[in-house]
């Protein structure tokens, strides 16, 4: 990952407006057109916009996300969340905007909706195995590595909504990715296994030192290791780390008062995680020891 | 000693319960049974035109279904109206459109009949050579689209996400549809065509642990069909295709039946 950035053009003669160029949006800085990307991130976005059918989707965004970093994405529905991700993932078109991405950059993905049509019948492994050929015991290490190597052999119609979320973990792993992608990670999971999930996604962080963009519905719960926390309502509306991001007007005045009020982080005090069967895994306050290096 | 008509009837349907199989499959897991029959139904609109213009009518079946296959993905992405109510307006308008031309074109001389159920026991040599030359073409893209095709199946975002062009993918995969319903039409007609996808599918889907599983097995499953509904046609001389089709449709019945009950 020390090759130059390179940017993948997305212009297609649309400047950014003029009247977006400056304007503020009261939250203390400016969005204006031409900074330049920045060199240490994983990826790097500057003024994505999208616009469909006369509506604004994404509005001059921009996003950096540098190795060892956890990025959690928030936003009230239709905020654009979910077309800021394609965009990153570079499955969707936009109208302007520029993202330049680490050569060679591996990113894995985990989709926000995974519903496999029970007629088709499909184990775990082989689902692992799709579009690449793998040794059956790397495909069980990765299993391991996310607590769910008893699943190897079950059929993914089968799987609880946390197996299900933890073997889509995996599949992402198989990329050996640079950068992970989680949409919604927590989506069909219980409350204890929501903790869990998050403290294996920092258990992650730490071992690969990744780099992690986790978009969340939830507004109320933010996960603790989060380094930046993205509030996206068509642009980036404000940012910060989880515990001051609350406190910000902006967030105030998007969310309401209630949801701010209700805020929550994650705080997950364990020295360990649990895998599906109980066993303990590498923890989730681990950071910066044994492999920070 | 077998007649040769009845030799002729059995390869005939031995070859299309082979080369539905894998379409069949890729049709229930991305829920388009009834996307494939609406297509299906349209193709007797192929049957007119190329009586109209004089042409092949396997060649006009073909343009016909691939031209409606893309009328349905382009009426499928409006968000008025549902994806199936678009189906079920297709599905009755084309199919009444198909038996009026039919009828006006070529006058009550024409076998209309044998266009809608197929004549099974009326296939000739050169029908069994586009049955297993068309068949190994079909096969043969299908074995190249698989691996695609099945990550798509899967979960088409992720598939996108990881490189897979799903487009292309999908829009490969309807050429291939329209070839296979041209061949099927000539043994179990437009009404049955799909019938020679789906319902094996369904069959064997309580058998199946892997995708390729179910596809071998749902051959199996319609070759066997095809034997059994022979001989009941031959029989009590009933029609083929229908005959075929009613066997397939028992055992799915009983394959699930006997599922459930576990």
């Amino acid at each position: 990952m020390t090759g130059a950035p390179h940017a993948e053009a997305n212009h297609h003669g649309h400047g950014p407006a003029p009247h977006h160029a400056y304007q503020a949006c009261g939250c203390g800085h400016e969005h204006g057109p031409g900074k330049a990307f920045d060199t240490t991130a994983l990826i790097s976005a500057r003024g994505l916009t999208l616009k469909r059918a006369d509506r604004l989707i994404l509005d001059h965004v921009d996003v950096d996300i540098h190795p060892r970093e956890i990025v959690t994405l928030i936003g009230p529905n239709g905020s654009g969340k979910t077309s800021l991700v394609r965009a990153l993932l570079g499955v969707q078109e936009l109208t302007g905007g520029e993202i330049s991405r680490v050569e060679d950059l591996k990113v894995g993905y985990v989709p926000q909706r995974f519903d496999i049509d029970r007629a088709l019948p499909m184990t775990v492994v082989r689902f692992l195995s799709l579009g690449h050929t793998s040794p059956r015991e790397h495909l069980r290490a990765l299993l391991a590595e996310v607590g769910a190597e008893r699943c190897l052999d079950q059929q993914l119609s089968e799987l609880s909504g946390g197996e299900l979320q933890r073997v889509l973990l995996a599949r992402a792993l198989t990329a050996d990715p640079d950068l992970l992608v989680l949409d919604e990670p927590v989506r069909g999971v219980d409350y204890t296994g929501e903790a869990d999930l998050y403290a294996l996604i920092g258990a992650l962080r730490d071992k690969r030192g990744i780099g992690v963009l986790l978009v969340s519905h939830d507004l109320h719960v933010v996960m603790a290791q989060s380094d930046r926390v993205l509030c996206l309502n068509r642009h980036i509306c404000c940012s910060g780390v989880p515990d001051t991001v609350a406190q910000h007007p902006e967030y105030m005045r998007l969310f309401g008062p209630e949801t701010a009020r209700a805020f929550g982080v994650y705080r997950h005090h364990h020295d360990h995680a649990h895998g599906l069967d109980g066993s303990a895994l590498p923890g989730s306050d681990s950071r910066g020891a044994g492999d920070a290096s | 000693m077998i007649e040769p008509f009845l030799l002729r009837a059995l390869a005939a349907g031995v070859g299309l319960a082979v080369i539905a199989a894998p379409l069949g499959a890729i049709l229930v897991w991305n829920r388009m049974a009834y996307f494939g029959e609406t297509v299906a139904q349209a193709s007797l609109v192929g049957v007119a035109l190329g009586l109209l213009l004089n042409i092949d009518v396997t060649a006009s079946v073909i343009v016909t279904t691939l031209a409606v296959a893309s009328l349905l993905i382009v009426l499928g992405r409006q968000k008025l109206v549902p994806l199936d109510a678009i189906l079920g307006l297709t599905h009755h308008g084309t199919l009444a459109l198909g038996v009026i031309a039919t009828a006006v074109i070529a006058g009550p001389s024409v076998d209309l009949m044998g266009y809608l159920f197929g004549d099974v026991f009326a296939v000739t040599s050169g029908d069994l050579w586009l049955i297993y030359g068309g068949g190994a073409v079909v096969l043969g893209v299908m074995a190249w689209l698989w691996q695609p095709l099945l990550r798509v199946a899967v979960h088409e975002e992720l598939a996108s996400a990881e490189g897979v062009p799903s487009r292309r993918v999908r829009a490969a995969f309807i050429v291939v549809l329209a070839l296979t319903i041209a061949i099927a039409m000539k043994i179990v007609g437009v009404l049955l065509a799909i019938a020679f996808l789906i319902v094996p599918i369904v069959a064997a889907r309580p058998f199946a642990a892997t995708p390729e599983g179910l596809v071998l097995t749902a051959a199996l499953v319609g070759a066997m069909s095809v034997a059994l509904g022979l001989t009941l046609s031959a029989n009590v001389d009933a029609p083929g295709g229908p005959s075929i089709v009613l066997c397939m449709a028992i055992i799915a019945g009983l394959s699930l039946a006997i599922f459930s009950r576990r």
